[in-house]
């Protein structure tokens, strides 16, 4: 009977796995593929890789990517350890809601975060115009009447998802700190600045990193609101394999995502590894 | 008599419509060793992060050496502080920790005659100091260790070292011992007076433990809401606790409703005791402390009260015995065994009787019906020091 169970709870264990993993395995598999074919085995190769070196449009979107995110994940670490700082000195009553309306942006659907930023950019950018317009009349300086959509806002919508994750991994590190060691700090002559660089920051730095890291991994596969907020003039990697699934599909996308995957599951383990040894660090700090 | 270093002036502390403080008058005289006695909530650690700045007072004023300091912030007084639990730098080895705050100074230039650039200390002048220090402590060889390396005794010493190596003119110390078992704060409070005395300055030390505070204290404050209820030396508080509360907080006390029919005599159980106090008005209702030793067993027909034994502890030094004298319990201690139910008859002696007057706490303490609740609660109250009163909330 026992046996029996544990025969259909291992079968569909490996069905879950399956239907989860199989998909990338064979994306993988075909990214070394030496034909053109999604199907059909020809043989092993490195082309796909090759050429992707040489395609402008996925080089260019690489560097997009990357650009945008190293800059959101820089950007938002330090505004989420600051705003983590804040709500760690507020009181219960008013930190609580506020954590849940942190909370909010990382459940909530892209789709939503997307166009809803969208229409934002798109309303105040007409506002900018009318604005511009006004003041150009005066003669002072000039100030350009039509902003669109491309890098800058791409950013902006990168900080701003990346924001929560860096509060929400920064938070605990802070009500793990000891509460007395700002006060100990400033009651051996520090100011409060120099008490943050000198004692709160060492103490939080590994939910920094974790959070960045976090960040980081957030803003490289990001395609939904990365797609609603880049306009036409800036693509990310994730938007440049959508738009090339759309003409045909070439196995370079095969490669290419092969590529993202590695990355984002290097990132991953990275951060599940960093949080294990904290851990055990915090556990033996205790005992 | 040692001059007056720190004053607080009407000092009030509220937090959300809560005193905390209620009109505080209190000063601090050099080189004295300080304790602020009194329950979880009753002010006392308020007052010393008032003291340390890291509080200002909602009113009144705190003076240093004369001058006003409310709003002087923490790194420019001259106070420094050991934490409860410490608060050492887990990121710094003990070296480093000690050395912290030398490493934040700056004082003028010897070198510049107008006296107006200011230097860091030189790495020699903080690496003696900080070995100074260890030896204080006697923790050489240590210097390398990071503070999770260490015992609770040992993190202890070096966060009165972090503190002492500044050559603050006070030094505050919040519940420091709270967190030691029994022995080691036996130790420590040893150790603590001799630091004290060896580098001469004054100690701050909040405490809701009494007998700490007997042990090592120049002076004791017994504080309770917000309020102080009596100031004096161990002994004074001891012998002559001037209401209920104190004699009640500090040590053991049978506290009995009595009358003054005169001075030098009360009438309790309708019996007249000769006692040494005087100058109340005459019939004038009181309280009457009697110490558990103070209280001598003798043959029924020679005592001047005859009750009933309803419990007896073996304490190892002597027995603490529950005596049921018309539906009073009294605690007393003897080192003669009397089995439960016997009759017994006590004496006391005029030295024995403490009378104090009628105050807000009369009826509240000093009988020990509930004799094993009571000392349940004091477990509890040695288990979660003033932990809410600084906690999230402020």
């Amino acid at each position: 009977m026992s046996k029996n169970n544990s025969f259909l709870n291992r079968l569909f264990m490996a069905l879950v796995f399956i239907f989860l993993y199989a998909p990338i395995f064979l994306l993988i598999i075909f990214s070394f593929n030496a034909g053109k074919s999604n199907a059909v085995w020809q043989g092993f190769s490195l082309e796909w890789y090759g050429k992707l070196l040489n395609n402008r449009l996925i080089m260019q979107s690489v560097y997009t990517t990357l650009l945008v995110s190293l800059l959101a994940t820089v950007i938002a670490t330090i505004a989420g350890t600051f705003a983590a700082i804040g709500f760690f000195a507020m009181r219960r009553k008013v930190r609580e809601p506020l954590m849940t309306v942190n909370n909010i942006p990382m459940m909530n659907a892209d789709i939503v975060t997307g166009v809803s930023l969208c229409l934002l950019f798109v309303a105040f950018f007409n506002g900018w115009g009318s604005f511009a317009a006004w003041f150009n009349s005066l003669g002072l300086f000039h100030l350009p009447t039509r902003l669109t959509m491309g890098f800058g806002t791409l950013l902006i919508a990168h900080i701003t998802f990346n924001i929560p994750y860096v509060i929400l991994s920064v938070g605990p590190k802070l009500r793990q700190m000891d509460k007395n060691l700002v006060d100990a700090a400033m009651d051996l002559g520090c100011t409060w600045m120099q008490a943050f660089w000198k004692v709160i920051l060492p103490e939080i730095k590994p939910g920094i990193v974790s959070g960045a890291l976090t960040a980081f991994t957030m803003s490289i596969d990001d395609f939904v609101i990365s797609y609603f907020t880049a306009g036409s003039s800036a693509s990310t990697l994730a938007m440049t394999i959508y738009g090339m699934t759309k003409k045909r599909v070439s196995p370079e996308i095969n490669a290419i995502s092969t590529l993202l995957f590695v990355t984002v599951l290097v990132l991953l383990a990275i951060i599940n590894i960093r949080e294990a040894r904290q851990e055990r660090l915090r556990q033996t700090r205790l005992s | 008599m040692s001059k007056e270093l720190i004053r607080l002036r009407d000092v009030c502390m509220a937090f959300d419509d809560e005193l905390v403080l209620d009109h505080l008058n209190l000063y601090f005289n050099d080189k004295e060793f300080l304790t602020l006695l009194g329950p979880s909530g009753c002010g006392k650690t308020t007052t010393l992060r008032i003291i340390g700045g890291f509080a200002t007072p909602t009113s009144g004023d705190v003076l240093f050496d004369g001058v006003r300091i409310n709003d002087v912030p923490p790194y420019k007084r001259q106070i420094n502080t050991v934490f409860q639990k410490y608060a050492l730098f887990p990121h710094l080895n003990v070296f480093e920790n000690i050395a912290f705050g030398l490493r934040m100074q700056k004082r003028p230039d010897p070198n510049d005659p107008t006296g107006k650039r200011m230097v860091k200390i030189p790495e020699e002048e903080i690496r003696e100091r900080v070995m100074e220090m260890l030896e204080v402590i006697s923790l050489k060889g240590f210097e390398h260790r990071k503070p999770d390396a260490l015992s609770g005794g040992q993190q202890q010493r070096v966060a009165i070292a972090r503190a002492l190596v500044n050559r603050p003119k006070v030094l505050l110390l919040d519940e420091p011992l709270a967190a030691l078992d029994l022995k080691l704060r036996k130790d420590m409070q040893i150790e603590l007076k001799r630091i004290q005395q060896q580098v001469g300055i004054t100690f701050i030390y909040v405490t809701h433990d009494q007998e700490e505070a007997l042990t090592m204290s120049d002076t004791i404050v017994v504080m309770d809401k917000g309020t102080i209820q009596q100031i004096g030396t161990p002994e004074d508080i001891y012998n002559e606790p001037k209401n209920a509360f104190v004699a009640d907080f500090i040590g053991e006390s049978n506290i009995i409703d009595g009358v003054m029919l005169r001075d030098k005599c009360v009438k309790m159980y309708g019996r007249e005791f000769p006692c040494l106090d005087g100058g109340f008005a005459e019939n004038e209702p009181v309280d009457v402390v009697i110490r558990p030793e103070d209280i001598d067993i003798v043959p029924v027909e020679q005592g001047q009260l005859v009750g009933t034994v309803t419990n007896v502890t073996f304490k190892g030094m002597q027995y603490d015995i529950i005596v049921d004298f018309k539906g009073f319990k009294w605690l007393i201690q003897t080192t003669d065994h009397s089995p439960v139910g016997s009759r017994i008859g006590i004496k006391i002696d005029p030295d024995g009787i403490h009378i104090m007057k009628k105050s807000q706490y009369s009826g509240m303490f000093g009988d020990y019906s509930s004799f094993s609740e009571e000392y349940d609660e004091l477990d509890d109250a040695s288990l979660a020091p003033d932990e809410e009163e600084s906690g999230d909330e402020e």
